[in-house]
């Protein structure tokens, strides 16, 4: 059998289980505040064409309008300014084989549970791989919350301060790039920065440094608890959007059962 | 003495609710002025600028000297209360449902006699103040009212049937959120507002009032009036106990066309400011409509919260005083779909305020939340279709009458150059 008709029969047979990473896209799901000045991401809407009547007696259907930005979606490095000059920065020019990948998972969600300014660090990003091994060329890395179980006002998290959730210091996504080669970064979190990470230098520097090194985000996602710390692919193919900075997706992942 | 108005009785769900019915509309032409007048709480007559005489009922030309020069004047409510009878019975089903109804005619200081209906707390022959009200039918009528107030005045069937006054009401404010939903929401339970409900986007994100406005007994419940399916939602749950509405979502951003370079914050305003009360009307005008006459707590008033940009743009908001004059628009056609049912909509105009943030550069006057909450009740008391909540809006209005093109020459100054 090729690879490719065992992977397809041991999904079926459920030996391999397809992990959903994916919120719901909901008119109420936040999305990233910004100061009221600057333009603002837009929150996914939904608009009736017709559903079976006099607008269209046999079909329904939506208009469905949203922001790159919107729900759980993917960054693609031409939305940062730092990746703007580089080759095939846009969600339409990225190869394709960069869509399906290794991941490996770091388990913060002990750490975020008792800081919400929890910082993933480069001795954590160690002492994980002390366990689990390095990191390997190309991966995907996760950092796990369990953020995506809050609901609400909880989400963002905002205060007068602004918002509070973890994420990376400079000098960890600096290490996953520069060290590790990281195909991209993922979180929880409506952002791959903390949500202070404003405050770093330079100012958000999961963005800067990831999408300045063509490297890939992943965002708003969901359910990481589900996924071992190694061994699953993930699955995570952007619309392709002219131009585009990012987009909305589905998020997947392959999981072999042990 | 007028009998103060008790709570109604919860609702009998074996009756059918009442459909609404309503005096009678036709007017001539001349006639609309009073209408015009008492829409703002005004009470005009015709004076004839050639003789100086004023003439009750309004004609074409004046009954002394012909003159067709009949300028509108406001009148001096004065009055005495000459004759009057106490209908028993009408082919009207509007007047056959609300029987038995006072009318008589009052001999103003000011010269002509008037017909009007009687406030129940007049005497026979007493001096009386005679004011304009807007009926069901949107039309302009006159009323004598005793002439020093009476306890509980407000509560007289007929009052109630010229008002859209929030006592016993259960009003719902479009969006907590809005700077001005929390003096709105004291105003409204200091007039006697049987319950506030409070509409909230975007709960998420947390906003410093909502504690007040929890404190204060508001309902506060999920809606935006951008996301259709959650304007369906709230409709279906409270359209039915929805007695006065009162749009206050509102999207402001400074700029106008060129200085803004994209279309991203005038996309909001229209959300917002224009279909969401499109939105905000298909879900909870029909209901409203259906209950206009459904007794104490009848549906009774829309109300829009507009700038007064939407009358002459005013730079340097020209892009939301658009999306404001297409709201303004939209109210109108509003008032031609709710007139059947009798349902009324005021639109409260509103210069710079106080409590939105945008205003912030722009020097005083600015109209505070609780003045505009005044006006909003009082106007609901009153009946009103138009309200100028300060300064700039009256100065505004009365320049757009004067002239519209001489006010939108002064509002588009292009400032001195070489």
């Amino acid at each position: 059998m090729s690879t490719l008709a065992n992977l397809a029969t041991r999904i079926a047979t459920g030996e391999i289980r397809v992990v959903d990473l994916t919120h719901t896209l909901d008119p109420d799901f936040p999305v990233i505040i910004l100061p009221p000045e600057f333009g603002q991401c837009a929150r996914f809407r939904m608009e009736e064409i017709s559903a079976y009547d006099h607008r269209g007696p046999a079909w329904k259907w939506h208009n469905i309008s949203m922001s790159e930005h919107t729900g759980t979606h993917f960054d693609a490095p031409a939305h940062w300014i730092s990746g703007r000059d580089l080759p095939r920065a846009a969600v339409d020019e990225i190869d394709p084989a960069n869509f399906i990948g290794p991941v490996c998972v770091i388990d913060c969600s002990d750490g975020a549970a008792e800081d919400e300014d929890f910082e993933l660090t480069v001795p954590l990003i160690e002492g994980w791989e002390a366990a689990h091994g390095r990191i390997p060329a190309g991966a995907w890395v996760l950092m796990r919350t369990d953020w995506s179980k809050r609901r609400g006002a909880e989400y963002l998290n905002m205060r007068e301060d602004g918002p509070h959730s973890p994420g990376p210091t400079p000098e960890a996504i600096r290490f996953l790039i520069e060290q590790r080669d990281i195909r991209g970064f993922g979180v929880e979190t409506v952002g791959t920065d903390a949500g202070q990470g404003n405050h770093y230098i330079p100012p958000y520097p999961a963005h800067y440094y990831l999408h300045g090194a063509g490297r890939f985000g992943l965002q708003c996602l969901s359910d990481l608890d589900q996924l071992p710390p190694t061994g699953a692919v993930l699955i995570a193919a952007p619309l392709k959007i002219k131009n585009g900075t990012g987009s909305p997706l589905r998020v997947l992942a392959l999981v072999e059962e042990t | 003495m007028t009998h103060p108005l008790s709570p109604p009785p919860k609702k009998d769900p074996q009756k059918r609710s009442v459909s609404p019915t309503r005096p009678p509309e036709v007017r001539s032409r001349a006639a609309l002025h009073l209408t015009a007048a008492a829409a703002e709480g005004r009470f005009a007559l015709q004076r004839c600028a050639d003789c100086g005489k004023v003439q009750y009922p309004p004609r074409d030309a004046c009954s002394a000297c012909l003159s067709t020069d009949l300028p509108w004047q406001d009148m001096a409510p004065g009055g005495t209360l000459i004759a009057e009878t106490t209908v028993q019975t009408s082919p009207r089903l509007y007047f056959r449902e609300r029987m038995p109804w006072r009318a008589g005619t009052v001999q103003l200081d000011a010269g002509p006699t008037v017909l009007a209906h009687i406030h129940g707390d007049v005497a026979r022959h007493a001096r009386v103040r005679v004011t304009a009200r807007l009926d069901q039918a949107g039309q302009g009528v006159l009323v004598a009212l005793p002439e020093t107030d009476t306890p509980n005045m407000k509560d007289d069937p007929l009052m109630r049937a010229l008002s859209a006054d929030p006592k016993h009401r259960r009003v719902l404010i479009t969006d907590a959120r809005s700077a001005q939903a929390l003096a709105l929401a004291r105003a409204l339970q200091k007039a006697g507002a049987a319950i506030i409900f409070a509409g909230e986007p975007e709960s998420w994100r947390p906003y410093p009032q909502r504690a007040e406005l929890e404190a204060l007994g508001v309902q506060i419940l999920p809606m935006d009036v951008t996301d259709t399916a959650s304007v369906k939602k709230l409709a279906g749950e409270i359209g039915g106990k929805t007695d006065i509405l009162i749009n206050t979502a509102r999207f402001l951003r400074p700029g106008g066309v060129l200085d803004r370079g994209d279309t991203g914050f005038a996309r909001d305003e229209l959300e917002v400011n224009y279909l969401g009360l499109m939105r905000l009307a298909q879900a909870f005008g029909p209901g409203m409509c259906a209950r206009a006459s459904d007794g104490v707590n009848a549906a009774a008033a829309w109300v829009n919260l507009l700038s007064v940009g939407a009358l002459s743009n005013a730079r340097p908001f020209g892009a939301y005083s658009a999306s404001q004059a297409g709201a303004y628009s939209l109210s109108q056609s509003l008032r031609a779909e709710f007139r059947p049912s009798g349902l009324r909509v005021m639109n409260v105009f509103f210069g710079p305020t106080e409590e939105d943030d945008w205003y912030q550069p722009l020097p005083p006057p600015r109209v505070t939340a609780s003045a505009l909450a005044r006006s909003v009740v009082d106007g609901l008391q009153r009946g009103l279709e138009d309200v100028w909540c300060g300064d700039i809006a009256q100065d505004l209005r009365d320049r757009f009458r004067r002239d519209p093109k001489v006010l939108e020459r002064e509002m588009t100054l292009g400032g001195e150059g070489a």
